[in-house]
Formats: C-alpha cells, sequence, structure tokens
C-alpha cells in the first residue's frame, strides 16, 4: 500500500520538475510568452465581445423581455415581424439615408479643412485647436446646446433667418420630420468634419514637395495638381478614414436621442435609438436584438474591407 | 508675369482666410452660444429675439446654483472614478496584449491582431442590449463598477491597437542585447522595451480617459439613479424638471462638464494629431 503511495508520490515529484523545467524554458520560448501576454485580454474579448455578441444573436431567436429569466426560442418571428413593421423600414431607410449623407458631407468639408489648415502659416496651433473642439467636447453636452439652438420658441438660427430676411416667424427645426432630419445631420456633420480634417490634413504634410515642383514645370494649374499630385497620395488614408466614420455614424444613437427621441412620429429613428427605445424602454429585448443585429452584415463588410486595406497596406 | 503670380497669391491668402473664418464660425459659434447663455440672468435668455448677443447682465447664478443645489459635482466625480478606474485597467491589460502583438513574432499573431483590430471597430449599438443582461446577471446594473467593466470592451482593443504599433516601430536590438547579457523575457519587456514607449503609453492613457469621460450610451443603459451618473449622462438627463429645461444651468453644465477632457487635448493636441496618423489612420 505504501510502496504504491511512494511511487505515485515520486512520479509526482518528478513530474513537477518536469514542469517547473518545462515551465521556465517555456517562458522563454517567444511564443509561450507571446500566448500568456494574450490571455487578460482574450477574457475581455471573448467574455465581454464575443460572448455578448453570441448572446445578442440567440436573444434576437427568442421573445425574451427585460429582467425576465424565462423565454422561448421563436426562430425568425422578430425578424420577420419587423420586415413588416413600417417603422423599422422607415428606420432603416433613415439610417443609410443618414450615415451616407452625413459621411459624405464631412469627406467633402474635412477634405476642404486639411486643404485650408496646410496652408494656415500663422496661429497654427490656435486655428487647429479651434476646428477641433466639437469633436473633442463630450458630445451628449455639445448636443445640448444644439438642442438649445433648435428651439422652437428662441432659436437662434431662426433669429438669424428672421434677420436676414430668409424666412418670417418661428420654425418648429425638431416638429417637422424632414428638418428634424436635416438638424440631426447638421449636428453628426459638425462634429464630425474635424476627425476627417485632421486625418486628411496628417496625410496631406507627407505629399512630397518635389512632385508640386514637377507638376509645376510641366504647367499643371491648382486643380491639376490637386487632382494628379494630392488626391492620389492621400486616397489611402480617404478611404480608411471613410469606412472608419461609416462604422461610427451607422452606430450612432446620442445626436437622435438627445436632439429628438427619434420624432417627431418616429421620423428621425435610427436602428440604434429604434433598438434601445425597444429592448430598454419597452423591454423587449429579443425584437431589440434583431433590430440591432441588422446593422451586423453592413458592419462586417466595412471591417473587412478595412483589413484588406489594413493588409495591402503592409 | 510677376504681377499675375502676386494678384494670385493675394486672392489666395483672402480665400484661405476668408475659410478659416467661416469654418472656425461654424465650429465655435455653439460654443459661444452655449457661454453666453450659461451668463445670461435667467429672465434674459427668453427675450433673445431682440438682441440676442448683447448681455445686459452678466451672472454666475447659473453656475452658483449648479454647483450647490445639484448633484452636478458627483456627476464629476464619477466621471473620475470610471475614467480612471477603467483607464488604468485597460492599460495594463492592453500594455502587455500590444508587447505580444506587436513585439513577438508566434503562430496566430497575425491573426490575433486583426481580431483586435475587428473588435476595436465593433460599435456599442451591437453590444449594449447583451451587456445590459450580463451586468444584470452580474449584479453590477446601477453602479460605477458596470461601466467600468464595459468600457474594456472599447477601451482595451484601441489599447492594444495603437500600442502594438508603438512596439512594431522600437529596435529590436536593445532587447537582444539585454537577453544576451542573461535578462529574461519578462525582464527585458518590463526594463527594456517599456519604458521606450513611455510617450505612446501616456498619449493612449489620455485618449482611454477622454473616451470613458464622454460615453453615453452605456451610462444611459445601466444607470438608473442620478447620484450613480457619469457626468455626460447627468447632465442631459437629470437637470431638466418635466418637461421644463433650465438652459442657463443646462449650459454652465455642459461648460463645465467638457473642461477636464478640453484641458487634455488642449495639451495633447500634438500627441492627438500623430496618433491620428500612427493609430486610427493605419487601423
Amino acid at each position: 500500500m505504501s510502496a504504491i503511495n511512494n511511487s505515485t508520490r515520486l512520479d509526482d515529484l518528478s513530474q513537477r520538475a518536469k514542469f517547473q523545467r518545462w515551465w521556465q524554458t517555456g517562458l522563454e520560448r517567444e511564443g509561450l510568452f507571446g500566448y500568456l501576454l494574450l490571455i487578460p485580454m482574450l477574457v475581455v474579448v471573448l467574455g465581454l465581445i464575443g460572448y455578448p455578441f453570441v448572446l445578442s444573436v440567440y436573444f434576437s431567436l427568442t421573445d425574451k423581455l427585460l429582467a425576465q429569466p424565462d423565454f422561448q426560442f421563436v426562430g425568425l418571428k422578430n425578424y420577420a415581424s419587423l420586415l413588416e413593421d413600417p417603422i423599422f423600414i422607415r428606420t432603416l431607410v433613415n439610417t443609410f439615408n443618414y450615415s451616407v449623407t452625413a459621411v459624405i458631407a464631412k469627406l467633402f468639408f474635412g477634405l476642404i479643412m486639411a486643404l485650408v489648415l496646410n496652408e494656415v502659416v500663422r496661429m497654427r496651433r490656435i486655428v487647429r485647436a479651434a476646428f477641433l473642439l466639437p469633436w473633442v467636447a463630450p458630445s451628449s453636452l455639445s448636443i445640448l446646446a444644439w438642442v438649445w439652438m433648435f428651439d422652437s420658441q428662441f432659436s437662434i438660427i431662426t433669429y438669424f433667418l428672421n434677420q436676414l430676411g430668409f424666412v418670417e416667424g418661428k420654425i418648429a427645426w425638431l416638429g417637422q420630420p424632414a428638418l428634424a432630419m436635416a438638424a440631426v445631420q447638421t449636428v453628426n456633420i459638425w462634429r464630425g468634419i474635424p476627425f476627417f480634417g485632421m486625418t486628411i490634413l496628417a496625410a496631406l504634410v507627407t505629399v512630397p514637395k518635389e512632385l508640386y515642383e514637377a507638376a509645376i514645370v510641366d504647367g499643371a494649374n491648382a486643380w491639376n495638381r490637386f487632382v494628379s499630385v494630392t488626391l492620389p497620395h492621400i486616397a489611402p488614408v480617404l478611404a480608411v478614414v471613410t469606412l472608419f466614420s461609416f462604422v461610427v455614424t451607422l452606430g450612432d444613437f446620442q445626436i437622435v436621442w438627445i436632439l429628438t427621441k427619434g420624432g417627431p412620429l418616429n421620423s428621425t429613428h435610427l436602428i440604434a435609438t429604434l433598438a434601445f427605445r425597444t429592448a430598454i424602454r419597452s423591454a423587449d429585448v429579443g425584437r431589440g436584438s434583431a433590430i440591432a443585429a441588422f446593422l451586423f452584415p453592413f458592419l462586417m463588410f466595412i471591417i473587412y474591407m478595412q483589413i484588406r486595406y489594413l493588409r495591402r497596406e503592409d | 508675369m510677376m504681377q499675375k503670380i502676386q494678384k494670385f497669391e493675394l486672392t489666395k491668402k483672402t480665400a484661405i482666410v476668408i475659410s478659416v473664418i467661416i469654418f472656425g464660425l461654424f465650429s465655435l459659434f455653439p460654443f459661444a452660444w452655449m457661454f453666453l447663455t450659461s451668463i445670461r440672468a435667467g429672465g434674459e435668455l427668453y427675450t433673445v429675439n431682440q438682441s440676442p448677443f448683447a448681455v445686459r447682465e452678466v451672472t454666475l447664478d447659473h453656475y452658483q446654483k449648479l454647483l450647490a443645489e445639484t448633484q452636478f459635482v458627483r456627476w464629476m466625480l464619477n466621471s473620475l472614478t470610471i475614467a480612471l478606474a477603467a483607464s488604468a485597467i485597460a492599460l495594463v491589460i492592453g500594455l502587455i496584449a500590444a508587447y505580444s502583438l506587436g513585439r513577438l513574432r508566434y503562430k496566430g499573431g497575425g491573426v490575433a491582431a486583426l481580431v483586435v483590430f475587428a473588435t476595436y471597430l465593433i460599435p456599442p449599438v451591437l453590444l449594449f442590449i447583451p451587456l445590459n443582461d450580463v451586468v444584470n446577471r452580474l449584479q453590477l446594473s446601477n453602479t460605477l463598477w458596470s461601466l467600468i467593466l464595459v468600457y474594456l470592451t472599447f477601451l482595451v482593443p484601441f489599447i492594444a491597437w495603437m500600442l502594438s504599433g508603438y512596439f512594431k516601430s522600437l529596435p529590436k536590438e536593445l532587447a537582444d542585447a539585454a537577453r544576451i547579457d542573461g535578462a529574461s523575457r519578462w525582464q527585458a519587456m518590463v526594463l527594456i522595451d517599456m519604458p521606450l514607449v513611455l510617450p505612446g503609453v501616456i498619449s493612449v492613457l489620455f485618449f482611454a480617459f477622454t473616451l470613458s469621460w464622454n460615453e453615453y450610451l452605456y451610462a444611459f443603459t445601466f444607470i438608473r439613479s442620478s447620484s450613480k451618473m457619469p457626468v455626460a449622462l447627468g447632465v442631459v438627463n437629470s437637470l431638466q424638471v418635466g418637461d421644463v429645461f433650465f438652459w442657463g444651468q443646462l449650459m454652465a453644465a455642459a461648460i463645465l462638464g467638457s473642461v477636464p477632457v478640453v484641458i487634455i487635448y488642449a495639451f495633447l493636441m500634438d500627441f492627438y494629431l500623430a496618433g491620428l496618423t500612427a493609430g486610427s489612420v493605419k487601423g
């Protein structure tokens, strides 16, 4: 009996010594050391991103309600009923309208901002800091300023328009569907231009001066130089920053929530705001998850494009 | 010819000055309006239609009331706690992961880097509903901890991604020399390589802080008690009484709540601009 015990003890000891040796030399191996350092991040990625993501897909196939432990699997019922819901269809259209319009405008004005900043010599830092402010300030707080500026009674924008003689009387900026949509887009564009501007500027600075000189010798005018020298050089940055902005804009929440809460008459809902209202406010987690899931294929496509770009750049 | 060039230069200069003014007005007007509203006596706010820029009576009433009669200070402290804790935890996790991804070579390293990049791009919209369930089950709902934990979802990939770029650009010779002299991998990492990326660590830490400070959707989803709210949420959701907005107070709160972040950027603008090319553009 004790002989058996002893031999297992010995086995155990030699096992332990082996493990220790393996561990010490192993730690010195690049691979094992590398994997070990990744573990905490993997816990976060799997536990707080991967698992919730799977959970979300699962919820979207159930009739789960908020704070209710019991729920049933219902298949694609949530998705089917969404596709028959005019508010959801409107939201889908809004999300694309909002994102495409805002991203194109941000790209356009951001490019102009970058070209202008590239020429500013005096007071450079102050000008940059001023332009950057909308991007830097906490958005939920700066959006409040816009809520006040779009006030139906005391709007300063309406005041200017009245003074200039464009319109008479009050304007319910956030009270009419088309105006409200334009208003939330304006705020998104206002906040996003500096991000495009500064990123594109960073790329503009790297265009070699010789190329411009060569183009001038060849008789190219300013527009020709822009098209044949500047644009090709900054094209990769334009592509990456546009894709990145698409991801962020498609998932936008607080601009619409704080300005209109999706109204008037659900006309400015985006996927994020409708998902919030459905899953959190109305406690319909299943349906809310299905709403958010509609973003997924588009985001995947954009992320895939980004990664392809990244690989080519390397 | 000379004259023509000079004339061109002149019109170009005016065009640039005009564009700077237009961009400047558009960018800054909401902040200027915020400020004017916050120092105006209450009654004056609603006579705006006569002379919007003439402030007849400058008052600090709104600021005083905000600090004395609301939970504003509490919200600022909450934001500070959440942003500091989340950034610090995310930095430790992200820094060692970045070292691994940027500095070491092993099977699957490239794939891991891509996964980090992809998760960095996943927006909160896709996660706030299931994370709400996770937070409830962990019984963290309506606590500061819920936000500290959940902010790791965007901070860790962000930090790992940004810093792995820094580690990639480091020369390998120093650490190699130390290893030949008998340093272990751990020592080479902590004593040789990590101090070299300190500038990157500092800037990433500040961005992590501002990202946490500015976050709204998760806070809005998990936090219900006013006393637990971070400032980005409290000002928007707790300063109105019923349907009544106190605009003077709201604008004062919006300004004070933005100050920490704006100060950080004022000091770190160059870091920020460099980071745009190094990190977010390259990824």
